[in-house]
């Protein structure tokens, strides 16, 4: 008796006082709400350094239609750039491809929900199932990804470049055909990056695919780590949404 | 024996109001994306077209980070400590883009 009387009698403390979870979620939720937010420091960091080089450099002006690579007088508009689709080759079909890359991002990104919803619900079939999905999204997005590096390295075919004097396709870090030098390394730089975090994504997700097989999260009792891999993936999405928007449509 | 522990999982029905939700939310993304699409080919380039996508992308970045990270339904003080921090991207973006117009007034 003597016991419960001093637990009554104790004084309100608040919520940051311990023993209590202020933000009702658990540590490890809130770690990969902090990592991502200094991740999308790190992207807008590189975003805005493409706004800030590219702001540096002179722009096209007139029409998209007469549009010519001229990497010693303006910047490229990118829709000339990123015009090419795997199998169509020779067509004209600005922004297509990327289109696809970023349509197949996003119902990965839906499938996540999905698995993450059915983890909720502690049913493992469901989970597998969705979470298989959200796999192969992420590894048709880098074999979409590893495509467009190459054509952007091989360059094209029409429109010789002169570069330094003599003939130049494609690109690499020191020149390219579309435009001044920092244009492929921001090309590298960010979609490398954001490459480099599917990529780690869609590990992350097989290593939960594993762990929800072996029924490991039956027995713990929770799918909260489905969840955790869930907000990693979603942000690899929204990342897109900005990289597509900043690289590929301005 | 993993199967014989994992026998007895209560496994609730799906939740068919919030799987609509879902796919309603992604398919909004796929039609904000077909109308940045459009604006991509019928109009020029200018600043009008530039705040339009910048708009349709932070429109689609809200829905992904209020739904599918599910931060909309987190309690007050975790979604203002996420979101507060990004005031920092906003002061870098006018720094930087005003600091790419004065090079380029150097050099051209």
């Amino acid at each position: 008796m003597a016991v419960t009387e001093t637990v009554i009698t104790t004084p309100k403390r608040s919520i940051w006082g311990g023993g209590f979870a202020p933000l009702k979620a658990s540590y490890g939720k809130l770690m990969m709400w902090f990592f991502l937010l200094s991740d999308a420091f790190t992207f807008s960091a590189l975003l805005i350094t493409y706004g800030l080089i590219r702001y540096s450099y002179p722009a096209y002006e007139g029409s998209p239609v007469d549009f010519v690579f001229a990497p010693d007088k303006w910047w490229p508009i990118p829709e000339k750039v990123f015009e090419a689709v795997p199998f169509l080759h020779g067509i004209s079909a600005p922004l297509v491809f990327v289109g696809i890359m970023t349509f197949i991002l996003i119902m990965s990104s839906v499938t996540m929900v999905l698995a993450v919803e059915a983890g909720h619900r502690m049913d493992r079939l469901a989970v597998e199932k969705w979470m298989l999905w959200t796999i192969l999204g992420g590894i048709a997005f880098l074999s979409c990804q590893a495509w467009e590096w190459s054509h952007f390295i091989h360059g094209t075919l029409e429109g010789p470049m002169v570069a330094e004097g003599t003939e130049f396709f494609g690109a690499n870090l020191k020149q390219n055909q579309y435009g001044p030098p920092p244009f492929a390394d921001l090309f590298f730089f960010i979609t490398g990056f954001h490459g480099t975090h599917v990529l780690s994504g869609v590990i992350l997700n097989i290593v939960i695919f594993f762990n929800v097989v072996v029924g490991l999260y039956d027995r713990r009792g929770h799918y909260e780590m489905v969840e955790k891999v869930g907000l990693y993936w979603h942000f690899v999405d929204l990342v897109w949404v900005f990289v597509f928007t900043f690289f590929y449509l301005i | 024996m993993a199967s014989e522990e994992t026998n007895h999982i209560q496994v609730a029905p799906p939740d068919k109001a919030k799987i609509r939700k879902i796919w309603m939310t992604a398919l909004f993304l796929g039609v904000v994306t077909a109308i940045e699409f459009l604006f991509a080919f019928v109009m020029e380039a200018s600043v009008l077209r530039t705040s339009i996508f910048v708009g349709l992308t932070l429109v689609k970045a809200f829905y992904i980070v209020s739904e599918f990270m599910h931060l909309k339904y987190e309690v007050k003080v975790l979604i203002w400590s996420i979101m507060i921090p990004t005031l920092f991207i906003v002061w870098l973006l006018l720094a930087l883009l005003i600091e790419g117009e004065s090079i380029f007034m150097v050099r051209f």
